[in-house]
């Protein structure tokens, strides 16, 4: 480059007589088209699958209602159910994984050893690797017949508080347990929602885990100092300051929880209904599962309109994960433009 | 002269405290405790015993601390033994899942399941393997890395050394709502895409290919951005005063620097996808013979392969575990080789 090299140093090289200006203008180029590229994928992803579902959205009721696996049902009250089953998985998964993976974060950002922290988190890491299709089998093979008693005890449990005369006074039409009966073998909503949970744990505590490790150290330290312990500590520095991570954390893995396909395909034994007997089997089912159950058989049906229902069904599954995410992101983001003030 | 409300134990309000390694022996106490509870009660199984063991080491350490230590540092002493056990709970599945599977995997395992496939191979007879599916795994993940690969890296760079203003954070915000679609959705993506542009029957291991680069790029993308972002700035500065073009001082000196970094997210991104069942069942299905051609017909994956066999049963229970165990040596392998690049070759001073 002639001439002195004395420009503010962040500034791009000169563009004139500069060696490699066609090399900047080409990779710039290639660099940007691959961030359109992104964008085009995901346009193309919401614009193949709303075509595909036209047919469905156009298509005269009865026709839906005449596909064999629709049960006699229009498009909407045929997906409600699943929606219902959908978001009820997700939410036990939920229910379930939130406060584990925050005691989990905690345990690695303020208890253990900070040597052993990065191995602890690895481990929990490997959750993630496993492959869905592991979980089914393990969740079938391993983790039914561990809490099958577990769930029989919840079942009697609530069919004892059933027996309570105030009980009975204020929700007298309930006459089955809370929950439904038991059923063996345990293939029900609670069983999926548990492994669900397994499942969500390494993506809610890493992202638990790296808001804690941000908490400003001048609060913990001024805590301790005020002769707080340990756990007062944390919840007067760390807790006020992670609740946003938490928040998002969940809903990153609400959104993980809601598109699993094969756990649940694998343990829940499906069902149509909106209820919340969730320990037993038949009851429901969600749309990702259902899907792959259906495909092979119904895609084909009426010259492809059982596809169409199925991908619009698919789409249904996209709209909710996609809002689900893009909410937890911009939470995220408005924490970031805030976090130099707390 | 010390004011009394200074001294710490008047500050917690407790009269003793306990001995110091007070937790290891209720820790002990109470896993044998559970274990001879449920010996007279029921099955003791290691899971059992560690899950009522830890509930009965949280109540003792809880209700003696209350006694001895007072109210505070009980809800204290509480607290730690609740999210340590929150971790041992955890642990559970990763080490269950990991025994069940080399355990029940092992009786199939050889090295005909490894070379072989599922041709002429009929009801209970034994033998045949999963060579077929080997072949389809790897063939629908080295499309997939091809597509994204590429794709992710050059959109890291973007983000890091290009993008400002609206699109870059347009291109972040929804490569990260991207790492969330469901599976399912991308091979339904892939299987229009394709039987819209072709023929409504095609399948190949192209489709399968195509649904996981949509799934693996956000990955790619996000773990090399990261990597990039932490190439400091001087190393760019330097490269810029010494004359050298910006794409050259990418190339020779932002991606050298990273590059250990980039490897690893790389593998990680592939063993995030090796083990996708969903978007392949829908796209590539499966056969039983072996087949080399990627880009017309269906094919065989080991997760895939794993599924069908599970849910026919029988003696394809065992072929469903050992198809499993060379899936889950696959993931292990990669994730391991990861973590040692980034160990050995990241440069100095960088990690």
């Amino acid at each position: 480059m002639a001439g002195p090299a004395s420009e503010a140093p962040t500034a791009s090289p000169r563009r004139s007589s500069a060696p490699g200006k066609v090399g900047n203008i080409v990779f710039r180029g290639i660099s940007t088209g691959a961030g359109f590229v992104i964008l085009l994928v995901l346009a193309l992803v919401a614009l193949f699958l709303l075509y595909r579902s036209w047919d469905t959205i156009t298509a005269d009721d009865q026709r839906i209602a005449d596909l064999t696996f629709t049960r006699g049902e229009t498009f909407w009250p045929y997906v409600l159910p699943l929606i219902f089953g959908t978001v009820l998985f997700s939410v036990i998964a939920l229910v379930i994984a939130v406060p584990l993976s925050v005691s989990i974060a905690l345990f690695i950002s303020h208890y253990a050893p900070r040597r052993m922290a990065q191995v602890l988190g690895y481990l929990i890491d490997l959750l993630a690797a496993i492959p869905s299709v592991l979980y089914g089998m393990w969740g079938f093979l391993w983790l039914e017949p561990a809490m099958r008693p577990f769930f029989v005890w919840i079942s009697d449990a609530t069919n004892w508080l059933n027996g309570f005369a105030p009980w009975r006074y204020t929700l007298g039409y309930i006459t089955t347990p809370l929950f439904g009966e038991a059923s063996t073998p345990a293939r029900v909503a609670l069983m999926a929602g548990v492994v669900l949970a397994i499942m969500i744990l390494p993506i809610v505590t890493a992202t638990i885990r790296e808001v804690f490790l941000q908490t400003p150290r001048l609060h913990e330290e001024a805590s301790l100092a005020l002769g707080a312990t340990r756990w007062e500590m944390i919840r007067q520095a760390v807790f006020p300051f992670g609740r946003s991570g938490i928040i998002t954390a969940s809903m990153l893995g609400l959104g993980r929880a809601l598109g699993e396909t094969m756990a649940v395909l694998m343990i829940v034994s499906p069902g149509f209904r909106i209820n919340f007997n969730i320990l037993q089997a038949g009851q429901h089912q969600a749309i990702a599962p259902n899907i792959a159950n259906t495909f092979g058989e119904g895609s084909a049906q009426d010259d492809g309109l059982g596809g169409s229902v199925l991908i619009a069904t698919g789409l249904v599954l996209f709209v909710i994960t996609f809002g689900v995410n893009l909410a937890a992101r911009w939470i995220i983001a408005r924490r970031a433009e805030f976090s130099g003030a707390n | 002269m010390t004011t009394p409300t200074l001294q710490p134990q008047a500050a917690l309000g407790g009269a003793g405290q306990l001995p110091k390694h007070i937790s290891w022996y209720v820790l002990a106490g109470g896993l044998a405790l559970s274990f001879v509870v449920l010996l007279l009660f029921a099955e003791p199984t290691p899971a059992s015993v560690i899950i009522l063991g830890g509930a009965i080491y949280v109540a003792a350490i809880w209700i003696s601390s209350r006694i001895v230590e007072g109210a505070r540092r009980a809800t204290d002493r509480l607290a730690t033994a609740v999210v340590t056990s929150a971790f041992a709970l955890a642990m559970i599945p990763v080490v269950s899942l990991l025994v069940t599977v080399v355990d029940r995997g092992r009786t199939m395992m050889s090295w005909e399941f490894l070379t072989t496939d599922m041709t002429g191979i009929f009801g209970d007879m034994r033998g045949g393997g999963a060579w077929h599916a080997i072949v389809g795994t790897f063939w629908v993940t080295a499309l997939a890395s091809v597509f994204s690969i590429p794709l992710g890296i050059f959109t890291a760079i973007y983000l890091v050394e290009y993008g400002r203003g609206r699109l870059a954070r347009a291109i972040t915000v929804l490569v990260d709502v991207m790492t969330g679609i469901p599976s399912i959705v991308a091979g339904l993506f892939a299987l229009v895409l394709f039987n819209t542009i072709l023929d409504p029957a095609y399948r190949s291991a192209l489709m399968g290919g195509v649904a996981l680069a949509v799934l693996m790029t956000p990955v790619v993308v996000r773990s090399c951005e990261e990597m990039l972002r932490l190439v400091p700035n001087e190393l760019r500065e330097a490269a810029y005063a010494l004359g050298v073009p910006k794409w050259l001082a990418i190339v020779k000196v932002v991606l050298r620097t990273a590059i250990a970094g980039i490897t690893t997210g790389v593998m990680i991104s592939i063993a995030r996808v090796v083990g996708e069942t969903a978007p392949l069942l829908l796209t590539m299905g499966i056969i039983t013979s072996t087949n080399l051609n990627a880009f017309d017909g269906r094919m065989a994956t080991l997760p895939v392969f794993a599924y069908s066999s599970f849910r026919q049963g029988g003696v394809y229970l065992e072929r469903a575990w050992a198809a499993a165990l060379v899936l889950i040596a696959i993931v292990m392998v990669l994730n391991i080789i990861a973590r040692l690049v980034s160990r050995y070759f990241a440069p100095k001073g960088m990690t």
